[in-house]
């Protein structure tokens, strides 16, 4: 994104800002349940300021933290395995297939009967549903290395477990970084919506809990609150992406 | 010391008949000789390169190295692939890509490796090239990066799958001279697979030619040049231009055959 264009989106973002504040001073909507923006951004300030929404922020990060990692962890472990070893992945497609189908809010009732409604069952629901798109993308990446490459690292004399570590990893390090990104958005989705199930703490329980009690602007503060997270988070993956996978842009810019 | 006997190698395609790439073939390399193999397009000459590499499993025959059957890949042989832009790992610079050839050995240093990967480096003329990435390259310093990585790794055996193909002339020339020169000090054994006749015999000590498919050895042909060989004077020796008529004139028959 040029500097241009990351300008005219912010005077576009104000734009609608002004709107908004214009639609609630003049009473073309409903003032309680849509308040002007300064209000929002007041509150949302207090919130901030007071440290109150940080220690949610903090809880909630720590759930999306903990589940994601976990699932790559464990997908990208799987992935590996049934990209690369055509047994592993006959003795588990139907199952990964299966449980894939399923939208993730769905066992999110199972998941309270065996977990109960603490951390475990929300940290869970977060590892099943990005588990997912990281396993694919890590088995479609295996199973397109170029098999002279990997041919090249059996001539070299490489025992399976270091050609997986040292070719087959790195060779499909550009689609697990596809699924990891997936899997991020995915992460903050889920935290919010197990926060809204059953919590006393965290990001979603906060709107919940304000919308509940009918402190209106702190809802939308929290929310405001959530997406620049997300931004955040996904402006850290970008930079992260784009230093760990700049020989795969220079090597897709060259083959164009 | 390295020895093929009755290879047979078929493939199943996933429709139709069976393709038989080698019918049977039979030859032998001895200890630090320079070996090539010519032969028509698609008679084999790749798979026969896998099988003695022992990448590929041949349906009937077998392959010995100092008299051991090669059932996987062996200690020592090291095969440089036709496709070599794709053996090259695209996430390595070329150091640590050249560094790659010496990792899996016990007993060396990172320095120690880095300054071996940064000698043959230089020896195959990519110096001020070691932080580049692969697809930086152009498809000759690509090549040599694949040698570089094969012979710093010392190999009693090299196969080679027609390095040189897809090169201009004058790289083609460069390269091969200093491939000779690497081979010489370092006394390995080469098994060099090529479709130019000229480059086979300017390079060989004996040249096997293969059929068209199914393959076999149809003939041996020694060559009897003097080295260091001349780009320009061997090329002219009356034997150098006697042994290329009659490869071209064998090939021909068995390109007319297809
Ligand atoms: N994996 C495969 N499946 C089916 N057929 C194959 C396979 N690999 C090779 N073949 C067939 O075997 C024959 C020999 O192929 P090979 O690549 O060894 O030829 P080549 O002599 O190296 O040709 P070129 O000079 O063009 O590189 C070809 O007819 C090809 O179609
Ligand atoms: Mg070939």
């Amino acid at each position: 994104m040029t500097r241009e264009s990351r300008w005219t989106g912010f005077g576009f973002l104000a734009l609608l800002v002004l709107l908004w504040e214009a639609a609630g001073q003049y009473g073309w909507v409903h003032k309680l349940f849509f308040p002007p923006a300064t209000k929002i951004l007041a509150s949302f300030l207090q919130i901030v300021v007071s440290g109150e929404v940080l220690g949610h922020v903090g809880v909630s990060l720590w759930r999306a933290g903990l589940g994601y990692a976990l699932a790559a962890l464990v997908a990208i472990t799987l992935g590996v395995l049934m990209g690369y070893w055509r047994p592993v992945y006959e003795a588990f497609e139907v199952v990964v297939e299966l449980l894939r189908a399923l939208p993730p809010p769905a066992i999110i009732p199972v998941a309270i009967v065996f977990l109960g409604i603490g951390d475990q069952m929300k940290v869970f629901i977060i590892l099943f549903s990005c588990a997912f798109p990281i396993l694919v993308n890590t088995m479609d990446g295996v199973r397109s290395v170029d098999p002279v490459l990997i041919r090249t690292a059996r001539t070299f004399g490489l025992a399976q477990a270091s050609l997986v570590w040292k070719v087959v990893l790195p060779a499909a390090s550009p689609f697990i970084m596809t699924g990891l990104r997936i899997a991020l958005a995915i992460a903050l989705i889920l935290v919010v919506i197990s926060e809204m199930v059953g919590a006393t703490s965290g990001i979603g329980y906060f709107i919940l809990d304000s919308q509940r009690s009918f402190r209106i602007p702190q809802m939308y503060a929290g929310m405001l609150v959530l997406a620049l997270l997300g931004y955040g988070l996904n402006r850290c993956f970008l930079l992260l992406d784009a230093r760990l996978m700049a020989w795969h842009k220079g090597l897709t810019a060259r083959q164009r | 010391m390295l020895e093929v006997r009755d290879l047979r190698k078929e493939f199943q395609p996933l429709s139709g008949q069976p393709v038989v790439a080698l019918g049977s073939v039979s030859f032998r390399v001895e200890a630090g000789q320079f070996v090539s193999i010519v032969g028509p397009s698609g008679c084999g000459k790749s798979t026969l390169l896998q099988c003695i590499a022992g990448l590929s499993r041949p349906t009937a025959g077998r392959v010995l190295l100092h008299g051991r059957e090669v059932t996987g890949p062996p200690e020592g042989l090291i095969l440089l692939f036709q496709e070599y832009n794709k053996s090259l790992m695209a996430w390595r610079s070329v150091l640590r890509n050249v560094r790659f050839g010496l990792e899996n050995r016990a007993g060396m240093g990172r320095a120690e490796m880095d300054a071996e990967a940064r000698r043959y480096i230089d020896l195959v003329g990519l110096k001020g090239f070691e932080a580049h990435y692969p697809w930086e390259l152009s498809g000759g310093m690509q090549q040599r990066v694949a040698i570089a990585r094969a012979l710093v790794r010392h190999p009693e055996v090299l196969l080679m799958d027609e390095p040189f193909g897809s090169l201009d002339a004058l790289t083609r020339i460069e390269l091969e001279d200093a491939l000779l020169r690497l081979w010489e000090s370092l006394r390995a054994t080469i098994l060099f697979v090529t479709h130019d006749i000229e480059e086979a015999v300017y390079l060989s000590d004996r040249v096997y030619v293969l059929s068209h498919r199914p393959s076999q050895v149809i003939e041996e042909i020694e060559v009897k040049l003097e080295r260091p060989r001349n780009q320009l004077t061997t090329r002219e020796d009356p034997r150098f231009i006697g042994a290329r008529h009659h490869i071209f004139e064998l090939i021909s028959k068995e390109m007319a055959k297809a």
